[in-house]
């Protein structure tokens, strides 16, 4: 940008009386730059800033007794053991399919990618009504699960399905474009050098998409935690046994128990601000070795 | 079989990571999602249509799609102020807002919907000094733009980005040589280039909104054709295990969103076709 200014000094401190041709007005500039920062002030800042408030208002004593009561612990454990199942499933699914999409020209391709987009676009609350429809006692598998006495709808195994289905895609999103970026040149050195698929991807590949993997995991493990709509559905919103931490805090809330929600809630703002700085960190990694390679 | 599919290749594992990729994408998404549309469709149509089109719902309807498109419109404008500010502006402070702008995408949406009523609550932060102007947003149709405003902020400003940080200087230079003033530039150069990035954008945006559950619900208030949106009216059919009249409304939900996503991916194409040149 400095290199980009003006060659002429301005004479006083004062407004120029001339301005580059491709530059706004200092006026301009600093009103855009006021709407912008007022804007997400109100909307990004904010926010988070009353949930911290909210929880920590009364004391840390209160916020650690609101996060250790036996409800909540058991939401938290219920999280875990959640995302514990569903984010490898969904890191191997989108290992595999960025590997099928970016390293193999193949038919059908396009159609590929957009079906992985497709929890994307539909809404959480259709995605519960799915599986409710599908495995719920009144549901068409319904007779044969009962019979078999397997409960999935309002249990703990619907409500692994149904996050799954949500978070499907976040893996595969990020590591396709990375992967794809990256060509296959260095995969197809390393065969010819006589190394096989397993050792080309532990030692080619995942070094070169490590990072991708990392962002992706932790984008899918907070989305996981978070997801609600959905899980409101097929949960049947059993206290202690099927309420993740989302339907936790609704239960809170809707009790007026506004110092235990937040509570709650700043373990998963907490994790939300962990997703975004590791994703600032990824993106500050890429710029430097992008500078590096350039120089 | 295979063979015929795909182009050769030294790089094994073709059939091992489709075949698991299909699979998993099968049996979590295509089947269920198929079965939902069987069950709809063994629906009557005389059923059908009165569950879709029963007063409340389409009360619904009109707040869902009229909130959304308001909510995208706004992420529209400020998305793109914010947009520009991030890649053209200096000042303190850029990085971390730069980050927190992905804050939406990763908050959960029951802590945003807390959050976003307690702060415009008319004994909020916020909401307070709005009840001064005489403006309501909790529990008012406001309520549910704010939320949808909220959940789609990252969006306009994510897709624009990169399309502003790769938009040609010289273009600019060239459209300023040739006489044109900076609003003439903006309007005739810079926006016409921005315009497949904002749409993209803006669609993103808009479809997020339309399903969108856990932060409109608390600030909303749900009164029944007032501040009630579609996915409530689902959720709320379900628990009275009025499941068809639940499957209907969510067959409309879901056939909007393949409309949607059809409309992004076109869109898309016509913004990577637009760069590359």
């Amino acid at each position: 940008m400095s290199s980009l200014a003006s060659p002429i000094p301005p004479l006083s401190s004062e407004a120029p009386a001339w301005q580059r041709a491709t530059e706004e007005p200092a006026w301009i500039r600093r009103l855009l730059i006021g709407i912008a920062l007022t804007f997400l002030g109100l909307f990004l800042v904010l926010p988070l800033a009353v949930v911290l408030y909210g929880a920590f208002e009364q004391g840390l004593q209160v916020w650690y007794a609101a996060i250790t009561e036996p409800d909540a612990l058991a939401a938290i454990r219920l999280t875990l053991l959640v995302v514990a199942i569903v984010v490898p499933l969904n890191l191997a699914f989108g290992v595999m399919a960025a590997w099928a999409i970016a390293k193999f020209e193949f038919r059908g391709k396009s159609v590929l990618i957009t079906l992985i987009d497709l929890p994307f676009a539909i809404s959480p609350v259709v995605v519960g009504l799915i599986f409710v429809i599908l495995l719920g006692s009144q549901g068409w598998l319904g007779p044969w699960l009962a019979e078999h006495d397997l409960r999935i709808i309002f249990a703990v195994p619907g409500i692994i399905i149904v996050i799954a289905f949500g978070t499907m895609p976040f893996v595969a999103r990020e590591l396709i474009p990375l992967m794809q970026q990256q060509g296959k040149e260095e995969e197809e050195s390393s065969l010819t050098l006589g190394a096989n698929g397993w050792q080309t991807f532990w030692r080619v590949t995942l070094p070169n998409i490590k990072w991708g993997v990392i962002y992706g995991v932790i984008l899918c493990n907070a989305r996981a935690m978070g997801e609600f709509g959905a899980v409101a559905i097929v949960s049947g919103r059993i206290r202690g046994e099927t309420n993740t931490m989302p339907l936790h805090i609704e239960v809170l809330y809707n009790e007026y128990l506004f110092t235990a929600a937040f509570a709650v809630s700043s373990l998963l703002a907490g994790l939300a601000i962990v997703t975004i700085a590791v994703k600032s960190l990824v993106e500050w990694r890429d710029e430097r070795q992008r500078h590096q390679a350039a120089a | 079989m295979t063979l015929a599919l795909r182009q050769p290749s030294v790089i094994p594992g073709f059939g091992i990571t489709l075949g698991f990729t299909l699979f998993y994408l099968g049996l979590i998404l295509l089947i269920p999602i198929g079965a939902f549309l069987l069950y709809t469709a063994q629906m009557s149509w005389a059923d059908f249509w009165q569950a879709v089109s029963h007063r409340q719902v389409v009360a619904s309807y009109k707040l869902s799609f009229g909130a959304s498109l308001i909510a995208a419109l706004l992420n529209l404008v400020f998305g793109a102020i914010v947009a520009w500010v991030l890649v053209r502006y200096r000042f303190f402070g850029k990085r971390v807002i730069d980050a927190l702008v992905d804050l939406p995408f990763a908050m959960p949406t029951a802590v945003a919907g807390i959050a976003l009523v307690t702060l415009y609550a008319s004994t909020g932060w916020v909401g307070q000094y709005l009840e001064i102007l005489g403006l309501r947003v909790a529990y008012t149709q406001l309520g549910v733009v704010v939320a949808l405003t909220y959940i789609g902020l990252p969006f306009v400003v994510r897709t624009v980005q990169p399309v502003l940080e790769d938009l040609d200087r010289e273009l600019e230079e060239a459209s300023a040589i040739l006489g044109a003033n900076r609003l003439t530039t903006l309007r005739r150069v810079i926006l016409p280039a921005l315009l497949p990035a904002l749409l993209t954008g803006f669609a993103l945006a808009f479809a997020r909104a339309l399903g969108e559950y856990g932060s409109v619900i608390f600030i909303a208030g749900n009164l029944p054709f007032r501040t009630e949106i579609t996915p409530l009216l689902i959720v709320a059919k379900a628990e009275q295990y009025d499941y068809p009249g639940a499957a209907a409304i969510g067959t409309v939900m879901l056939l909007a969103a393949f409309v949607l996503l059809l409309l992004i991916n076109a869109l898309q194409w016509w913004t990577a076709r637009h760069t590359r040149r």
